[in-house]
């Protein structure tokens, strides 16, 4: 009974964005519009978290069908509690990122760019999610891919902004084609469009393993696996921000949701193959979005490469449930795909959160650049004290709700030596040190964006001079950074929200946790695996609280104050301070040199040249390099190749076309 | 009405007729020649298509062999010959590959259309053999076509493709009256733009060799 509602709420959103278009440049139209959608999204949540609450209940999936599209077919729409799920996800980070836009908004200078746009893409995502036939999936997951690329383009001046929408719609055409080709294969060759149909009819196991393949890549494409990953560092921080965290934030998270759709519902029981395929992309995909986002210095695309590592992290907890699913073990497979969902709840409030944080940044000084910001903290304390929150919850610190995901996934990569086959012997453990890994130079990632950014001294004028953000773009991440710290401190609620969903798709779930003493989160038995995030958050504060006051009480009060030892340099300038890239410099060192073969030229010159000393830097991204690069040159030559046929003379044309006519007779005289 | 054994042999002779015909005019390098083949051509057609109207009682047909009698081999032929007496173009046509090489090819075609026209043979051998011949005109009219520089080479190569259409028409039961009537038109048509374009080419080169179009374009030196 609450699906309606949606098919009644999206309208709006349509509505909204058609009435914004004449009025765009007012100024009011952007505050009217953000308000709608806020309104909007904020009731699609309440309809998403009854729709799981009924689920979890024991409610049935509701269906409905409208007598839209397709002539004869209609589209249909289901609500389940993965529905549910990703209603919520979707619409908490969209409320919010509505609720920032209202005051960040204000600065946008080409509002009839972005606003008709922005509901659209909110729609588009909204009907991804209740979408129940191939159709109306496909439409509404191109719907969500066309307005993205609009907002990704907003600011087309920039050549570069031009550049990333080019290879964001070369890389979403490629997505939604690989889609149709996996429900070509699932549909029985467009024969049944209907999902309850697909679900319910057997598929042979090559036209699945087809179907498995087409949709990671279908699906990767738009989450950012790893080699598909490259629009996304592009694409990602062209949009204006409140944009940029809703397409890091959710729209990666709807990907993820096509992928568990089709893998996980529509097509039966797997094979464990498949997971350790996934598993296996999520690996690379964890620790090479990391290592990006370490030599990165652009803000924005710091926190872009680690939406991609965020989704390996993702990928690992879907991969290693279907290995466990494959093999039978219900609790391990109930407690990966926790794992992942709880991750994808987690990551859609965190970077939401940083790239707010991000946005308000570049409003107040103009700059992404690292190395041209610094001090931040004074002028902007409320955004430093998000931001820092926001930091601390993706590296996974305790106790903080990332902390908790990536816990959940390392307790699965803990049992998971019990799996029969050889190869997930090998690969579970090497995944499990790639993910670890991660998690460490996730943390080494955020001290530098948030040390180089919020502390020291400001490096420009810009820096020093800027003032903290409006009030509603404030309260837009203080909800979220609640929403991050709640989650950390009571993840059983989230594990116990996460049952029906869990249930529904592997046949299981994790423990009922509302049961356990002092909200105490238990993986599979308390003896192994048990994790409290109040106690920790008590411990913390009184191992911090305790000192403080010590020192406080005990020691002296007496006072001085003295200038920091110089070394014996007076020079004073900011620019003496740590940088992006030298901070940096230990890891990239260390793996940069051979995964990005990066090369440092140093060009000193001798005592008495008045030149300025230098460093240089070269880099050369593999994915390019090995795969992109290779696959545009055949392009092109293959083009040239047809191209030439164009200057051909009548009679060649002729010929052509006779020889293909001949070709296919002979061909058909064979096939019979 | 004849025995069916003697009827299909007779539609053969006139539709293996065609074929014969169309060697004739891959083979023939001269244009008043090429001319005269392509009326005899047109009038091996007429035969044809009035002996499928007798055999299958269908009157329509009749009209349509007259059609093909008056128009193709008799009109066209003539608006031909005094097209290129006019342009002063009856010197030898210059055929671009060996007329040995292409004749083999041309059998070659012929043994295509037959084996292609084979799932036909299951349902009836008749239409099968009638089918092929239509075909194995097509294919050579084509063949026609792009083994001639001369412009009314290229013609005369179109005008027996469409005939080897027609005769396919008439071979199959029940096509619509219509349709034949609109192959006839489509040939007049054809006939008015080639003549036309003829004219220019020549006024604009002094030649009817397409070859003279492509240094036109800057393609060729």
């Amino acid at each position: 009974m609450f699906l309606p509602f949606v098919l009644c709420l999206v309208p709006f959103l349509f509505a909204a964005g058609l009435l914004v278009t004449p009025v765009a440049s007012r100024s009011w139209a952007s505050f009217a519009l953000y308000g709608v959608c806020l309104g909007v999204t904020c009731l699609l949540l309440a309809v998403g978290v009854l729709g799981l609450a009924a689920a979890g209940e024991g409610a049935p999936p509701q269906l409905m069908r409208l007598p839209l599209g397709l002539p004869g077919a209609g589209v249909g729409f289901r609500l389940d509690s993965l529905s549910a799920f990703f209603l919520i996800v979707v619409n908490f980070a969209a409320s919010a990122a509505s609720l920032f836009a209202i005051g960040y908004g204000r600065h946008e200078h080409a509002p009839g760019r972005v606003l008709p746009f922005y509901p659209v893409f909110l729609a588009g995502m909204n009907l991804v999610v209740v979408a129940n036939d191939a159709y109306s999936f496909l439409f509404s997951w191109e719907l969500m891919s066309v307005a993205s690329w609009f907002l990704v383009i907003a600011h087309h001046r920039e050549r570069e902004n031009r550049r990333a929408g080019y290879v964001y719609l070369i890389m979403a055409a490629i997505s939604t084609q690989a889609l149709l080709i996996t429900f070509g294969l699932l549909s029985d060759f467009g024969r049944v469009l209907d999902f309850e149909a697909i679900r319910t009819s057997p598929h042979a196991v090559d036209i699945a393993r087809l179907a498995v393949l087409a949709a990671v890549i279908g699906t990767g494409a738009k989450a950012g696996l790893v080699p598909l990953h490259v629009w996304l560092p592009l694409a990602h921080p062209a949009a204006p921000s409140h944009v940029s965290g809703l397409m890091s934030g959710i729209m990666t998270k709807v990907a993820i949701y096509g992928l568990v759709r089709i893998v996980f519902d529509l097509l039966g029981p797997p094979e464990w193959t498949w997971g350790a395929g996934i598993l296996f992309l999520g690996g690379i995909t964890a620790v090479v979005g990391v290592l990006y986002a370490l030599m990165q210095h652009d803000l924005k695309r710091l926190l872009a490469y680690h939406t991609v590592e965020n989704i390996g992290i993702i990928a690992i907890g879907l991969g290693l449930a279907l290995a466990f699913r494959a093999n039978g073990f219900a609790l391990g497979a109930a407690l990966a795909l926790t794992a992942a969902l709880f991750h994808v709840l987690n990551h859609s409030l965190f970077k939401s959160l940083l790239f707010f944080g991000a946005g308000a940044v570049l409003t107040a000084t103009g700059e992404r650049d690292l190395e041209r910001l610094g001090g931040l903290i004074r002028g902007m304390p409320v955004t430093a004290f998000c931001f820092l929150v926001g930091s601390a919850a993706i590296s996974a610190l305790p106790p903080l709700n990332g902390f908790v995901s990536e816990w959940l996934a390392l307790q699965a990569i803990l049992i998971s030596p019990e799996l029969p086959q050889w190869i997930l012997k090998f690969l579970v453990p090497m995944v499990g040190a790639g993910l670890a890994l991660s998690a460490a130079l996730a943390a080494a990632c955020f001290v530098k964006a948030f040390g180089i950014a919020f502390l020291g001294r400001a490096r420009t004028v810009a820096a020093e001079r800027a003032v903290e953000t409006d009030r509603t773009s404030q309260a837009a991440m203080l909800i979220l950074v609640a929403a991050c710290v709640l989650a950390g401190l009571f993840p059983g609620m989230v594990v116990d929200a996460l049952a029906p969903v869990v249930t529904m798709l592997v046949g299981s779930h994790l423990p009922v946790q509302s049961s356990n003493p002092w909200l105490t989160l238990v993986a599979s038995t308390p003896e192994r695996s048990s994790y409290n995030g109040l106690v920790l958050m008590v411990f913390i504060a009184l191992s911090a609280l305790l000192p403080a006051l010590g020192i406080y009480g005990l020691a002296s009060r007496k006072l001085r104050r003295a200038g920091a030892w110089d070394c014996g340099y007076p020079e004073t300038s900011s620019a003496t301070q740590y940088t992006a890239a030298s901070f940096a410099q230990p890891i990239r060192r260390v793996f940069a040199s051979v995964v990005f073969s990066a090369s440092e030229q140093i060009d000193m010159p001798l005592p008495g040249d008045a030149r300025p000393a230098r460093l240089t830097l070269g880099m050369k991204d593999p994915v390019w390099t090995v795969l992109y690069r290779p696959l545009v040159e055949t392009v092109n030559a293959a083009a040239a190749v047809v191209g030439r046929a164009r200057t051909l003379s009548i009679r060649q044309h002729l010929s052509l076309v006779y020889a293909v006519l001949i070709l296919l007779l002979v061909v058909l005289a064979l096939w019979q | 009405m004849p025995g069916q054994g003697l009827a299909f042999d007779v539609a053969h002779m006139l539709a293996g007729g065609m074929v014969t015909v169309s060697f004739m005019l891959l083979f023939q390098d001269r244009l008043f020649a090429l001319i005269q083949f392509i009326s005899l051509h047109a009038l091996v057609l007429a035969m044809a298509l009035a002996w499928q109207a007798y055999i299958q009682t269908a009157e329509h047909l009749y009209a349509a062999a007259a059609l093909a009698l008056m128009v193709k081999a008799v009109l066209i032929p003539v608006v031909l010959h005094r097209l290129v007496r006019r342009l002063r173009i009856e010197r030898t046509v210059e055929v671009v590959v060996g007329v040995g090489v292409t004749m083999l090819f041309g059998i070659c075609l012929v043994a295509l259309s037959v084996v292609v026209m084979l799932p036909v043979a299951a349902k009836s051998p008749l239409m099968w053999e009638d089918l092929s011949f239509a075909l194995a005109v097509v294919l050579l009219g084509l063949l026609i076509m792009i083994t001639r520089r001369n412009a009314v080479g290229q013609i005369i190569g179109f005008l027996s493709v469409d005939n080897g259409m027609t005769l396919a028409a008439a071979g199959a039961r029940g096509m619509p009256f219509l349709i034949e009537l609109s192959i006839a038109f489509s040939a007049l048509v054809a006939l008015i733009v080639f003549v036309v374009s003829l004219s220019h080419i020549y006024k604009r080169f002094e030649s009817a060799d397409v070859q003279a179009l492509d240094r036109f374009r800057g393609d060729t030196p």
